[in-house]
């Protein structure tokens, strides 16, 4: 039996195995052939288009819609993957409300743009389903590349090198390739063993070796990969994660937002995933809006996010938001967590209202407290394990270029390395031009 | 509410929507249907010689071209005429005309080319009270390789020739419906003229393949593996058909000549369009194939307003009101003098204008890295293919220079004295006086 939302703790099994299938499915429902030709016919097909421009990975998206117009999604996915190899995930996650579709010219016009995301996924799912990858490798040159991570970066970047013809090895960390997208992202956006089924579908390029529970500053060095190999990639993400510096941190029921996730996305069951009743989430990012949402969508009574500034300073975009409103989870803004209180495990948060004076958060002194017996920290995640030798800025390792690290030979991308958005595609796009980097420079 | 009842051969409709002779019309619980959704007359399917009904294929009869969403843009069709004996028809017609008096009941006919086959039919049909015949000299397929439909539509001679006999064998109105399978439409109608037709009514439907199939290399629709040319109708054929009524329409050997226009009419606009260029009134099949029966209201709802909106109170107002505008390139001003002009505020930066003219016109838009598109007067020829492309409506406009304004393409001084090719120097048989 269900125990439902309101039995007090964290618990699972608080919802049906059949509410909680139907509460975890698609976020957006794939499009049926009909669907993909009536959104495909909105697009105009425009000149240097602004889509192709706010697409991190530039793929050329009037082309690909055109030709899902004129019945080829096949070659639509060619022309995504060209650009991006992962470009089925990106389809399902990427907040194209702040990049591709918030730059089509039919959002200005009516604020109703081309369904660019929707399109993608329709063509990928296509030529994914045939089991068919469109790429061949080049004559195999002889030089060995180590990646280490085996996150979107990690992937996009070993696909090209692969494609070229070098023989790359993937070193990970963990128990299964994918990074975030197998051990983050919402479970709702990536449903059916996606993340999975994409990583087999790319190595089908061959000429790569993953290797898993394979940890940098563990089992291998830099100095030992950069002997072994001819070149080096460092993809791996931000393990860790910003402390919140308020008291009874250490109190049970306070957790990691990305440790209960990556959790759900490798529980086999999610009737035994236990959420708390009363779910509070501090941070303002996506990382928040997730477990949040998955807490609701687990059968959490409420579920509140806390963020210590504006909405609109709010790194979550406006869709993300809503969707967290829509699913039952309240929204504070300018509020700051000072303490967890409980005996040992939490039952309630204490939030101090802020106020921002000339561009600094300060605390009011006046403050609330909330119901928690769960506590989600998703305030950022940071650098862990970066190799020393490696400069660093920001928090983050220092690369020029097409990720050139300050030490000659090693590349880095993705969320690890400085520039650009911690987004998937972002992480594909970088992994991407650091391999036809280091290709060059091999060939040089 | 503007008054539509037309008078057309002195037959009268409450409005000028008629059904075109075709699937609609083909039998008494179709017209019942269609009176009772407020169509002002049909033509009834054509029918044939008594004997034997024709037969049609028993595969699929229509082919297709879609716009966006799968809107029907075009249609193509292998049906013969009427599958039903023609006695059958004849009853209906009678009992349909009986108990609709105010609405228009024209008998659409194709019999093949002998005096005796039109002298048999013809009282036939005058029996059933009916108001008129119309003359299938149209259908492009399967009737024309018997010699009927398009292959007499074809020959000018027939076309007079059995036009002659219905008018000797028939006391009401004749209409002719011509194909516009020919080079020049002016032959036909002419020809029907001198035969002492009525009227004239056109297009019927123009030979076409909509479509091959590429699996097994079939025109579309196809029957077993192998397909015939239909006749193609709907929103597409529009501008052909308006452009045959309209060369009738000045044409001085057939000026007055009454015109039923047919061929893609889908909406009030449509309809008003045809009828400005000479129409007395239209038929319309393939918008009700569509839609149904009830497309009619928003037909004649649509006309009156704009009638209302024009300050006409009949349809004879604006009839052939375009006719005197319709003229010959050779006449049109060449001192009319455009630019195209984009406004910036509705403009939403997808660049079609500029690929359009950069790519295939005179490179008179330039594009800035923020995505300002401009007119570069110097070099627009006032073309109009950048206000054709863009999705927005009005965002790009064409501004005529006022007389005495230097053209920076041309370096000259605009002038407003009409002046055409006739006139022009570089014309070897200008008439233009020294
Ligand atoms: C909860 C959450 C939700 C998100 N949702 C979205 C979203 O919806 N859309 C979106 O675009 N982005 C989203 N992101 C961001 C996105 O997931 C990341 O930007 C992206 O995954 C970065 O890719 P990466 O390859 O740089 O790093 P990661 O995906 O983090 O991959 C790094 C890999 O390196 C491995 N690794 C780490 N250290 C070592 C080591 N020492 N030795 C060997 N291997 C190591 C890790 O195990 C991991 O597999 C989300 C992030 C989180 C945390
Ligand atoms: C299926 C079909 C059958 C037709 N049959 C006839 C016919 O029997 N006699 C005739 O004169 N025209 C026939 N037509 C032509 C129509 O009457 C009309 O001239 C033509 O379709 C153009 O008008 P539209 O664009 O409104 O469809 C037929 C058209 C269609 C689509
Ligand atoms: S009217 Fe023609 S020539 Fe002038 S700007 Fe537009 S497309 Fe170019």
């Amino acid at each position: 039996m269900a125990q439902g939302s309101m039995a007090p703790g964290i618990h699972p099994g608080r919802l049906s195995s059949d509410q909680l299938a139907e509460n975890f499915e698609d976020l957006h429902a794939p499009f049926a052939p009909h669907e993909a030709a009536v959104a495909a016919d909105r697009c105009y097909f425009c000149y240097d288009a602004p889509c192709v421009t706010a697409c991190p990975t530039a793929i050329d998206i009037p082309l690909f819609i055109r030709q899902i117009q004129t019945g080829q999604p096949e070659n639509a996915a060619k022309t995504i993957f060209d650009q991006n190899i992962l470009g089925g995930m990106c389809a399902r996650v990427c907040p194209t409300e702040t990049l591709c579709e918030e730059a089509c010219v039919r959002e200005t016009a009516e604020g109703k743009p081309v369904e660019i995301g929707r399109l993608q996924r329709f063509a990928t799912d296509t030529m994914m389903a045939q089991g068919v990858h469109p790429f061949e490798r080049a004559a195999r040159t002889g030089k060995r590349v180590a990646v280490v991570g085996a996150g979107p970066a990690g992937l996009a970047c070993a696909h090209r090198l692969a494609m070229k013809g070098h023989d790359v090895v993937i070193h990970e960390a963990r128990e299964n390739p994918g990074g975030l997208n197998e051990y983050g992202i919402a479970a709702y956006k990536t449903v059916g063993g996606f993340a999975e089924a994409e990583v087999d579908w790319l190595l089908k390029i061959g000429g790569i070796t993953v290797e898993t529970g394979k940890a940098l500053g563990r089992d291998l060095s830099l100095e030992g990969l950069k002997a072994d190999f001819d070149a080096v990639f460092l993809s791996i993400g931000l393990g860790g994660v910003n402390a919140l510096r308020a008291d009874g941190e250490d109190k049970s029921g306070v957790a990691n937002a990305v440790d209960f996730i990556a959790e759900l996305r490798q529980a086999d069951d999610l009737t035994k995933l236990p959420v708390g009743r009363n779910v509070v989430v501090i941070g303002g990012g996506m990382t928040a809006v997730d477990a949040a949402v998955q807490s609701k969508l687990l059968g959490a009574e409420n579920v509140t996010i806390a963020y210590r500034r504006g909405r609109e300073a709010m790194s979550a975009s406006r869709y993300e938001q809503d969707l967290a409103a829509s699913k039952g989870v309240k929204l504070m803004f300018n509020v700051q967590p000072v303490a967890v209180h409980g005996n040992g495990a939490a039952v309630e948060v204490e939030l101090e209202y802020t106020t921002t004076e000339g561009g600094k958060l300060t605390g009011t002194g006046e403050t609330l407290r909330i119901a928690a017996d769960q506590v989600f920290k998703a305030i950022g995640q940071t650098l862990e394990g970066a190799p020393s030798g490696l400069t660093l800025d920001g928090g983050k390792i220092a690369v020029t270029g097409a990720g050139r690290t300050s030490v000659d030979g090693v590349w880095a991308g993705g969320d690890c390395a400085t520039g650009g958005d911690d987004l998937t595609v972002t992480a594909v796009a970088e992994g991407r031009d650091a391999a036809e980097d280091i290709h060059a420079g091999l060939m040089a | 509410m503007a008054d539509l009842t037309t008078n057309f051969l002195g037959i009268s409709s409450p409005n000028p929507f008629w059904l075109a002779s075709a699937p609609p019309t083909d039998k008494e619980y179709n017209v019942r249907r269609a009176f009772e959704a407020g169509w002002g007359g049909v033509v009834w399917k054509t029918l044939g010689s008594e004997g034997p009904p024709v037969v049609n294929v028993n595969g699929p009869r229509y082919g297709a071209i879609y716009g966006a969403d799968r809107r029907l843009l075009g249609l193509n069709n292998i049906e013969l005429i009427t599958d039903r004996p023609l006695q059958t028809n004849l009853d209906e017609i009678a009992r349909v005309k009986a108990d609709y008096p105010d609405r228009a009941v024209i008998v659409s006919i194709m019999v093949p080319c002998e005096e005796a086959e039109w002298k048999a039919i013809l009282p036939r049909v005058e029996e059933t009270g009916a108001d008129g015949i119309e003359l299938n000299f149209g259908c492009p397929h399967g009737m024309s390789e018997r010699g009927m439909g398009s292959a007499v539509g074809q020959v000018p001679e027939y076309i007079e020739m059995v036009t002659r006999w219905c008018k000797e064998y028939y006391s009401k109105p004749v209409i002719v419906k011509l194909t516009p399978n020919i080079t020049d439409i002016r032959y036909p109608a002419r020809a029907a003229h001198k035969g002492g037709a009525d009227a004239v009514s056109l297009i019927n439907t123009i030979s076409s393949i909509t479509s091959v199939n590429l699996d097994n290399f079939s025109p579309e629709p196809s029957i077993d593996g192998k397909g015939s040319h239909g006749g193609y109708c709907g929103p597409a054929v529009k501008p052909i058909a308006m452009n045959m009524v309209a060369e009738i329409a000045r044409d001085p050997e057939t000026a007055g000549l009454p015109i039923s226009g047919i061929g893609g009419v889908t909406t009030w606009r449509d309809a008003a369009e045809f009828m400005s260029l000479g129409a007395g009134n239209v038929q319309v099949c393939t918008a009700a194939m569509t839609y149904g029966f009830r497309v009619v209201q928003e037909m004649i709802a649509g006309l009156s307003r704009w009638m209302d909106e024009k300050g006409y109170s009949s349809t004879d107002q604006f009839i052939g009101k375009a006719v005197p505008n319709v003229t010959d390139w050779q006449y049109l001003n060449l001192n009319y003098v455009t630019k195209a002009r984009i406004d910036q505020d509705a403009c939403i930066k997808c660049g079609r204008c500029f690929a359009a003219c950069e790519d295939t016109s005179h490179q008179a838009i330039s594009m800035s890295p923020d995505r300002v598109f401009e007119v570069i007067d110097a070099e627009c020829v006032a073309c109009n293919l950048c206000v054709d492309v863009c999705p927005v409506e009005n965002c790009i406009t064409m501004e005529r220079l006022s007389a005495g304004t230097v053209d920076p393409r041309t370096g000259k001084t605009v002038s407003d004295d009409y002046a055409n090719w006739t006139m022009h120097p570089n014309n070897p048989m200008s008439t233009a006086a020294e």
